[in-house]
Order: structure tokens, then sequence, then C-alpha cells
């Protein structure tokens, strides 16, 4: 008979577990994110996937270091793959051909003042991926906002692997045939709004634009994904995407010259991405069903004001930023009704009114 | 009949089948029984027998003591051999006081009590038969029935619910026991219904229990007083709580006890041993227990004697096919774990439960990611990972202000929490520091009471000392005068 030596230490129940754990919930974020970064490097070719790989070894990169210095277990904690995420987030927002040390810089500024500063992975308040965003776009405006007509890969247009790391590494300013404007700069300049094809182009993400933000459907699919494996929670994307596009509606009736409708708001710029992977991101963003709605009303309403009254063409960062910094006040003022009490606190009262159930 | 929904809660991996499948056996008779003074909420029984006695099965071997108690009886017939320390089912391993008994083998019974019609009884006789037995709730918490009956006569109850939810993954000791002893459940049912005066009464089954639902169909069908209620598997179902508003509909207001809304809970296995006990007169002495877990080879639920010592019965079920990681008492989610094998078998014991390593899923903790799964569960409302954050740091009065006296330690926030923290853990830890802070408040305010007391009977004395001065100095002149 196989023996069995008791264990003395006293381990409270329960003794079992769920399958969920970290490292797996930032695999499945990576799984999702699939679908944009392929798209994403598909059609801004080889210095695209540039990006993404300097962006990603930044972030991992500067965590080891912030780790070893801070003589915390250094594999243990990159094994849990946040650092990716933040990378690969940071990537999908940047021009694709930003510049090898626009990634770099980007990457490491995230985690070292995103995060890390703060004591690590669950302590920042601020979105690291978000944090960064704005730096960079504060300190390289020029860089920030450089942004090229799709060339799929393999097509005449598109620079090859040698050409593609010149792009990146040899910091050269973009040739101005590829440069172009992105799809919310009618937002700002005036113009024609998207409709029609426009639209189908920014669903497919075949439009200038972020990395991996173009393709709203590639967005949505990945999306879909977290949503189905309760990985993020769905109340956030909903209010989000739904203030958003009804306040978009609300303007587009009042004056359809200046405001333009709801589908471009929600097909371009970055809030597809937004809404699925970036407010989502669990570290600053409410935990209860109600304070995530509020939080996602919230970032969709500062997105609006900010793309239509504001002084940036896209204001993703900025209102990511701004509801991270209200989510301590919303987790303190929503709370779940606990169990035989009122919302008070205070107890139920004795002998309920019976004829009212 | 209309089903309300709980908070909170999750579906655990059930690992019920190993078990289900398998008729209750009967273990033979152990050489030794080791049978604990205190195996129940409340005051430990005193005991009336003295080393050498010979004490014939169902004997009382020790009385209770104060109103919140049970005795305990002899489960065989058999000779005590020593009263004193023995290991305790409780992780701590301390030993309690325990009698040990060496069976002769023939499992004579004391003269019981003359079988009655039990429903001739009063309520006062039932709850004096259910005292006497030294039966206490079957489901784990081990508090003793006689109370809650008691109690039932202090608060009019109108509904009494059957608690066949066994919600606890492995554990299906319930299960078998409302398949294989169901006309006996629905008697003790409708003795406990007859002793609190019940108008209504709900046997609540999960249902992922279609054959214990049947079965109990079957044979509650002839009183039109007993519903069976099939409830949805979501643990923790089987807590009183999370039942009583499953059934009813109702909360149980923060520090009130579900008699006070007239509703009480008894479990399955505590109403088959009301059974027994009004109407044959028989005491509890063994109960039903499942041994279960991945690395027990023959797993299947087993009757035993109160006292038999875990090894016993993991022997019985062909032993350990694999070194377990934990051996426990109770179910995997509020279960405890054994000190060792030698530990006995108690009247709360619903299983003895060996898990493997691959069982437990466990890991090695991570940062807070501060997803908000722990709040998602709780049955309770709570934001457990806010409690966490505050115990860690050692803010108990500040956990405590955010409700953590509230928390049932029912594991779901632990069970679900992708970083590994050991919440429930925490919170075990925060429960008893609050306990014994309230209890030092307590004493303290005892003692500036007494201390105040005193002070103010001095003063009171020196006054009259000082007012009978002058009488006696008046006294001492007349005399001298």
């Amino acid at each position: 008979m196989t023996t069995w030596t008791p264990n003395r230490s006293p381990v409270a129940a329960p003794h079992v577990h769920g399958r969920a754990n970290v490292p797996q919930v930032m695999r499945t974020v990576l799984l999702a994110l699939l679908p944009a970064t392929a798209t994403g490097v598909w059609l801004f070719g080889w210095p695209a996937l540039n990006t993404v790989l300097l962006a990603i070894a930044g972030c991992v990169a500067a965590e080891a270091a912030a780790l070893a210095i801070g003589r915390r277990p250094v594999g243990h904690t990159l094994a849990d793959g946040s650092a990716v995420v933040t990378g690969l987030i940071l990537a999908l927002c940047l021009p694709p051909w930003a510049p090898w040390w626009l990634a770099l810089l980007g990457g490491v500024f995230a985690i070292v003042v995103g995060k890390q500063v703060f004591g690590g992975l669950g302590q920042n308040v601020l979105n690291p991926a978000m944090l960064a965003r704005v730096a960079l776009l504060v300190s390289f405006p020029l860089e920030m906002t450089a942004w090229v007509a799709p060339q799929p890969l393999f097509s005449a247009a598109s620079p090859g692997l040698v050409e593609g790391l010149a792009i990146t590494f040899g910091g050269g300013p973009l040739p101005d045939a590829v440069s172009s404007a992105t799809a919310l700069a009618p937002l700002k300049l005036g113009g024609d709004f998207a409709a029609g094809e426009a639209l189908l182009a920014l669903a497919l993400g075949t439009v200038p634009g972020s990395l991996g933000e173009t393709s709203a459907l590639a967005l949505l699919a990945g999306g879909a994904l977290l949503v189905a494996r309760r990985i993020v929670p769905w109340q956030i994307p909903a209010a989000l995407l739904g203030t958003l596009a009804v306040l978009a509606a609300l303007f587009n009736q009042i004056d359809p010259a200046h405001y333009p409708g709801p589908l471009l708001h929600l097909l371009g710029g970055s809030a597809m991405m937004c809404a699925f992977f970036i407010a989502t991101d669990p570290v600053g963003a409410p935990v209860t069903p109600l304070g995530r709605a509020i939080f996602g009303a919230g970032i969709g309403a500062l997105i609006y004001v900010i793309r239509t009254w504001g002084g940036y063409p896209e204001g993703v960062a900025f209102a990511v930023l701004l509801m991270n910094a209200a989510t301590p006040l919303i987790d303190r003022l929503v709370r779940p009704r606990r169990y035989g009490r009122l919302r008070t606190g205070a107890p139920l009262p004795l002998a309920p009114k019976e004829d009212g159930r | 009949m209309k089903i309300f929904r709980f908070r909170g809660g999750i579906h655990p991996e059930g690992n019920k089948d190993p078990t289900a499948c398998h008729p209750i056996a009967r273990l033979p008779l152990p050489k030794r029984l080791y049978i604990p003074l205190q195996q129940h909420i409340g005051e430990p029984a005193a005991p009336e027998v003295k080393v050498g006695d010979h004490v014939l099965k169902g004997q009382r071997l020790a009385r209770h003591q104060g109103s919140v108690s049970a005795p305990v009886h002899a489960p065989t017939s058999g000779t005590v051999i020593a009263i004193g320390d023995h290991m305790a089912p409780h992780p701590s391993g301390l030993p309690v006081q325990t009698i040990t008994l060496e069976p002769d083998g023939e499992e004579r019974w004391v003269e019981t009590e003359p079988a009655v019609d039990p429903f001739s009884l009063t309520r006062a006789e039932v709850a004096a038969r259910v005292r006497d037995a030294g039966i206490v709730g079957l489901g784990g918490a081990a508090f003793p029935a006689a109370v809650k009956l008691d109690a039932g006569n202090r608060h009019p109850i109108d509904t009494l619910i059957i608690n066949g939810g066994e919600c606890e993954p492995y554990l299906t000791c319930d299960d078998r026991l409302m398949r294989e002893g169901a006309g006996y459940v629905v008697e003790g049912v409708r003795l406990i219904a007859n002793g609190l005066g019940a108008k209504r009464t709900v046997i609540a089954i999960e249902d992922n229990k279609p054959e214990a639902l049947e079965a109990m169909r079957v044979a509650a069908a002839a009183h039109p007083g007993i519903s069976v209620l099939r409830v949805p598997s979501r643990y923790p179902m089987g807590s009183e709580k999370q039942l009583v508003t499953t059934v009813t509909g109702r909360e149980i207001p923060a520090g009130k006890l579900s008699a006070e809304i007239g509703v009480s809970v008894h479990n399955v296995g505590t109403a088959l041993a009301v059974c027994r006990a009004v109407r044959f007169g028989k005491p509890l002495v063994s109960r039903v227990v499942t041994v279960g877990g991945g690395a027990i080879r023959n797993p299947r639920n087993v009757v035993v004697p109160i006292g038999t010592p875990a090894a016993d019965l993991v022997e019985f079920c062909g032993g350990f096919t694999v070194t377990p990681t934990r051996v426990l008492m109770g179910g995997p989610m509020m279960g405890q774990v054994l000190p060792g094998l030698e530990a006995p078998v108690v009247k709360g014991t619903s299983g003895i439960i060996a898990l493997t390593a691959a069982e437990a899923h466990a890991a090695s903790e991570r940062a807070c990611l501060h997803c908000g799964r722990c709040v998602d569960v709780c049955p309770v409302g709570l934001v457990p990972l806010e409690l966490a954050a505050r115990v860690r740091a050692g803010r108990i009065d500040d956990a405590a202000e955010l409700g953590m006296g509230d928390c049932l330690s029912c594991g779901c926030c632990a069970y679900v929490c992708p970083a590994h923290l050991p919440l429930a853990h925490l919170f075990n830890y925060a429960k008893g520091e609050i306990a014994a802070r309230r209890e030092a408040q307590r004493k303290a305010e005892e003692t500036r009471k007494l201390a105040e007391a005193r002070r103010l009977r001095l003063a009171a004395e020196a006054a009259a000392k000082a007012a009978r001065r002058p009488a006696r100095t008046t006294e001492k002149a007349e005399t001298e005068s």
C-alpha cells in the first residue's frame, strides 16, 4: 500500500482549484491579438514585423532588468507573459513603419514608468501601453503620425526583407509618396466622411493607420474570443462601443455635415482595439459589473469628445488613462450589495413585506 | 415551484461518478474506536464511563453539558480501554479528550426506548429524543440538531428545507443515502416537520443527482405537505443562506437565524438519523462516509461506526494508488486537511478525500490582476481582492469594515483566482483575528465594568464609614460620660 506522510502545514480550503491561471490568461490575449497582428504585418510589410518584435523586446528586456534590480524572481515573473502582451499592444498602436528607437523606447517606457515603478503587474494605476503611447505622441509627434498607405506583403510596392530593415533601422524620413492621412483625419480637417466603400475598407483595414488598429474585423474576431472565453468582461466593450455609437448618432442627427455617423467612429481609429484589448486590461479597470459599465461608457464618451472637439485626431489613449485614474473612485462607490444587508450595509429588516413577493 | 437565483457561485468539477455508482458498503468492525468528546459545535460532552467499563452498543458514554452540546454513545459493544488525548480530526493535529473503545465483536445493543408511533409524540418529546440520541447536523457543520428544533419553538417556522444539495465535489454520501434509504429519510423529514410545526416542507436536491431526485419523489409522493425540488447544481447551493434564498427568494438578514424568518434547514443525513432516533430509539452511532479522491484505489461510500480511524477506511477501500498530496476530511471546497490517518471519523465527517497533485491544479502564487473574477463569484457580494489586500497589510479593521465578517469561507474566490492567491486562507485568518479582537474587547469591557463597580463599592463603603464615624464618636462620648 502506498503510504502517505501528513503535511503538517495548515493549508486552508479550498483544496482544488479551477484551471485558470495568469499565464494562460495572457496566452489567450496573445492568441486573440493574432488576427490583428497578422493583418497589420500583411498590410504594412516587413517593417511592421520589425516594429512588433522591437516593442516586445523593449518590454521584455525592461521587465527583466527591473526585476533583477528589484531582486525579484526574473524567470518566474517573466513567465506570466504580461510584458509580451504590453509590448504587442503598444506595437499595434504605433505607426507601422516606426523607426527602431521609437518602438524600443516605447516598450522600455511602458514597462519602467508605466508598470515597474508602481510595483509590477497588478500594481500600476495607468495602462502601461497607453502611457507609452501618450509619452511618444507628445515627445515625437512627427514620427508618431507618419502613416503609410497599406502595401500588402509580396506586392510590388511592399518593401522586401532587407529594405524593411533599412526602413526600420535606417532612420530616414519616410518617402512622401507613402505617407498618408488616417481615416479619422476628416474629423478634424473636414472633407468627405467615409461612406460605403470607405467603410468596408475600414472594416478590412486597407487604410492608413496604426499597425494593428486598422482592421476592425480582425480585432472583432479576437475580441469575440476573449469575451466568449470570459477573459474580458463583456460590459466594458459593450458600454464603450455603445456610448460612442450613441453620441455619434446623436450629433450626426443634429448636423450630418459636421459630425460623421457612428460607423466611422466605431470602425475608424483605435475604437475597436480599445474596446476589446486596451480598456479591458483588468489592472486598471473596475471589478464590479456596474463599475465596468461606467468605466466603459466613460471611455466611450471621452473618445468622442476628444475626437470631435479635442486637439488630437484620436483620443483613445487619453480616454483610457483618464478613466484608469477614475477606477479607484468607481470601485469605492460601486460595491455589490452584501447578502442579508441593505445597500447601506445595515442588516435587512426582519419580517419583510411578504405580500410584495 | 419557482426557484430563485443566488448571487455568484461556481461550477467546480464534480468528480462524483466514481463513488456515486457503488452501493453503500459496510465496514467490518475496526479493532479500536476513538470517540472524541467534542464532535459538535458547542460544549464538549462529559464522560460517564471509566476505563475498564464494559459498554453496550448505543450506551451513553458522555452526556451533553450546556445549552449547545450533544451526548456521545458507544458505536458498538466493548470495553473502554482509555479516556485521554487522541489526535483530533482537525488540521492542527492537537489532541482532544477521547474515549478509546475495544469492540468485543458482539454488537450487543443496549436496551433502547420502546418503539412508539412517532407521530403521537409532542414537539418537546421529539426534540428530547433527538437531543438524547446525540444528533448533530450531518452536513458537516455538526450543529446540535435539537437546538435547531428548539429554535423552532421560539420562532414560528413556515418552511422546512431539507438540504440534499451536496454541492461539494467528490461527496456522494447524501446522494447514496437518498437513493437507498429514501423511505427512512422522508419519515425523518416528516418527524422534523412535525417537531417544528412547519407548514410546508421542501426537499431540495441538485439536478446532478437524478436517481436521488426520483427516489425521493417516489418516497414523498404520498405526503402532500412535502415537495421535492430540483435545484441547479451550483456551488455553494448547500450553504444554508444560499439554499434558503434559492427556495424561498428571501435572504436571512445579517446576524439573524434562518428561524427568525420562519425557515429551518436540515440535512438529509440528519433526517435519517432523526428517523432512527425517534422511531427506533437508536442514537447516532454510525454514518455514511464517502471515501474518494484520485488516490483511492476503490472509491466508494461506506457506513462506519463513529470513531473509526481514517486509516481503516482507506485500507478498506484498497489503499492509495499513488501518494496523495492532501488527505481531507470533508469535501475539497470547505473540508480540512487531516493531520494523520489515525484521526477518527466523527459525526460531521462527510468524506475522507485523498487528492492527487493533478486533481488539485495547484500552482504558485502570482500577482493579483485585479480581474474581479472573485467579485463575480462571491455569493455574499464581497470584493475579495480588496479584502485580501487589507488583510495582507495587517489592516484587519478595514477588512471588517468591508464586510469580512459576512464571508462564508466557501472558497469560490480562491477557486477561480487566476493568480492562485490564497484568498480563503487569508480570510479565515482575518475572521479568527476579528473574533479574537472582539473577545479581547469584551474582556476589557468586562474588566472595566468590574473595576468601575469596585470603585463605586469602595466609595460607598468609605462614605458609609464616614457617615458612621461621627456616630461612633458620639457613642464613645456617651459611654465615657
